[in-house]
């Protein structure tokens, strides 16, 4: 039986990143188009869209990377 | 208490976090074959995998909710925990002391005191470590609970058996290497997390100059804004400390105590793949460490600037009359993170919480199964034996720990319970360690009385104050001092007596003979301990790029 290598820490990382880096920024789509009666500080910069996109960017660099390494 | 509504997504993300390392506990579980696996991860790991977990083991609920609760209080005197009361120390244990600790590969901090000295010393250290660790972990659970009630506004009780529960699940599983695996994933999820609160609270109030000078103008007599400037005199720090104070108490004992001493952290260097991995461990955690105070300190300074602005609505939370300051950090989130940011923030509080109760967790169990039980009650265990016994001590320490969290509750900001929790333990095993490791004459009778002195007088110090037996100026020397300063300064002295007990019964009793402590000792190892490496790969470099970065910082916050 073939042997099941262990995948880096960075696959997860990048994994974790990408999803919740993710559903933030489509939920800042959202929110952007049917905003909530309460306002946050600072909402009109909407930091959920620039930062969730920063969160795909860095997370979907580190999976893509590590994605086809192993650990000996 | 006022509490923070999460939305469907804010719960999403919480709920990714948690399945994610649950199932990261079930995938590496397989890769768990005997006990060196479950409590080492293997001694494979690279100093980037190394370095993050060492860091990331120390960043639970102290550099999160205490530290900003803590800078709220008494300044940015604060920041000297993450400079002179971090780097030196962390320097130090890669540079000289890791040699002899990953060479004589040694599974745990007290396993080097039974080579150098005998089996009682060792026990005792033990002991000592595995009730401290419970201690520190169930702060972990307490400040998980306070996030968890804050936020949610879920019962105490539920909020800590159920973090509980997932932590004893993940490390049950996969031991030390899911462990070291979440503490990386915590450390990334902390900065995304967090440090956006930085960047926000500095658009709102302007600059970093004007949160300094509203801070300034606010507290004119003492200063909250700086780092050494104002140590001359302790009524002109928030921290009411002078700098001796800091540089003996926190700089020196407590300090190299901590990152030099306890195995909690260390742990992670004795996953590393060879000794220069193992020696770069520490020196490559400086660089994170140092850039730390702009999440914690930075977010206490904001909280500072803005509860002074009557027109800014942001007040922290009383307790039965009393501040909250641990509250600052969420309440921050909740000012300025929209639904999807607000759920990461809290799962980056949680994060922080359940990798630094799961370091702690890792370290108690390994230190219970070979330093007390491997070496006390069961001497002919089995490998398979000790990685089960591994397996029932987590579950064990996370229940214990389930006790102290109650505990914890009862004082008034968490680093004031961590600081005088290591004033007791690690302050007198640094000078038994710094002694041992290089005086050779140090003897094992020296060093357990050495040990039994300085615990027992920390210990009683802290009694005696808190019973009013005597008045805490003779501790600190001073007729102003904070419950902050109090613990520099008991741990200084528990040093200081620990050292003196520890030479002086050396002087009077049998010594190890020089050749049993070859390689344990500077001065009669076999110094080249590595080969040699060009100047780009030597720990070195690093640590002294690491270190003039440490003066500019002081310097520039002075």
């Amino acid at each position: 039986m073939k042997e099941v290598k262990m995948k880096p820490i960075w696959y997860f990382v990048g994994l974790i990143l990408l999803v919740m880096g993710g559903i933030i920024f489509l939920n800042g789509i959202y929110l952007l188009y049917s905003p909530p009666i309460t306002q946050k500080v600072l909402s009109v910069l909407h930091p959920d869209i620039w930062w969730g996109g920063l969160m795909v960017l860095f997370g979907g660099m580190m999976f893509l990377i590590s994605r086809k390494q192993t650990i000996e | 208490m006022q509490t923070i509504g999460l939305s469907a997504v804010d719960w999403i993300i919480i709920l990714v976090y948690f399945g994610f390392v649950l199932g990261i506990g079930w995938y590496l579980r397989k890769f768990m074959k005997n006990e060196e696996d479950f409590f080492l991860a293997g001694r494979k790991n690279s100093s980037w995998v190394a370095g993050l977990a060492f860091l990331s083991a120390n960043l639970g609920a102290l550099e999160l909710l205490g530290m900003v609760g803590n800078t709220f209080k008494y300044g940015m005197f604060v920041a000297h925990f993450y400079w002179i009361g971090a780097i030196p120390a962390m320097l130090f244990l890669g540079i000289y002391m890791m040699p002899f600790y990953y060479s004589n590969k040694i599974k745990s901090v007290p396993g080097y005191l039974k080579l150098r000295f005998d089996e009682k010393t060792r026990v005792l250290n033990g002991v000592a470590f595995a009730l401290m660790t419970l201690l520190v972990s169930g702060i972990n659970l307490y400040a998980m609970a306070l996030v968890l009630h804050t936020f949610l506004d879920w019962n105490w009780d539920v909020s800590l058996w159920a973090s509980a529960l997932t932590v004893a699940g993940y490390v049950g599983l996969s031991g030390l290497m899911s462990a070291i695996f979440t503490e990386i994933i915590q450390f990334f999820l902390i900065w995304f997390g967090l440090f956006l609160i930085s960047i926000l609270g500095i658009i709102e109030i302007g600059s970093l100059k004007e949160i300094i000078s509203r801070i300034n103008e606010y507290s004119a007599q003492v200063s909250l804004t700086t780092l050494w400037s104002s140590s001359s005199n302790p009524t002109q720090n928030g921290m009411l400390i002078s700098w001796g104070g800091i540089v003996l108490g926190l700089g020196f004992v407590l300090s190299f105590g901590y990152w030099t001493t306890d195995f909690l952290v260390i742990q992670r260097a004795f996953s590393a793949k060879d000794l220069r991995t193992a020696r770069m461990t520490p020196i490559l955690a400086s660089f994170f460490k140092m850039a730390l105070p702009f999440i914690v300190i930075l977010a206490g300074l904001i909280a500072i600037a803005l509860s002074i602005d009557p027109h800014s609505g942001f007040r922290l939370l009383q307790d039965g009359g009393h501040i909250n300051y641990d509250s600052a950090l969420p309440l921050l989130i909740a000012r300025y993170y929209p639904s999807g940011l607000v759920g990461l923030g809290v799962t980056a509080l949680l994060a922080g919480f359940m990798a630094g109760q799961a370091g702690n967790i890792s370290a108690f169990n390994t230190v219970w199964t070979y330093d007390i039980y491997k070496s006390v009650i069961n001497k002919k265990a089995s490998d398979s034996h000790l990685l089960w016994m591994g397996r029932v001590s987590t579950i064990v320490g996370v229940v214990i720990s389930l006790g102290t969290a109650y505990w914890a509750k009862s004082f008034p900001s968490i680093m004031d319970y961590m600081q005088a929790i290591f004033s007791w333990v690690n302050a007198p095993l640094f000078a038994t360690m710094l002694l041992g490791m290089f005086i050779w004459w140090i003897t094992p009778n020296g060093a357990f009385w050495g040990l039994i002195a300085g615990m027992s007088s920390s210990f009683t110090m802290y009694m005696a104050v808190k019973f009013n037996w005597f008045n805490e100026s003779i501790i600190t020397m001073s007729g102003v001092h904070s419950d902050m300063a109090a613990n520099f300064w008991r741990a200084w002295w528990a040093w200081v007596i620990c050292a003196g007990i520890t030479v002086i019964v050396s002087l009077f009793t049998k010594r190890k003979p020089k050749e049993e402590l070859i390689g344990l000792v500077k001065g009669l190892s076999k110094e080249n301990f590595d080969k040699p490496f060009p100047l780009l790969k030597r720990p070195e470099f690093y640590a002294v790029i690491s270190l003039i970065i440490l003066v500019i910082l002081n310097i520039l916050f002075w």
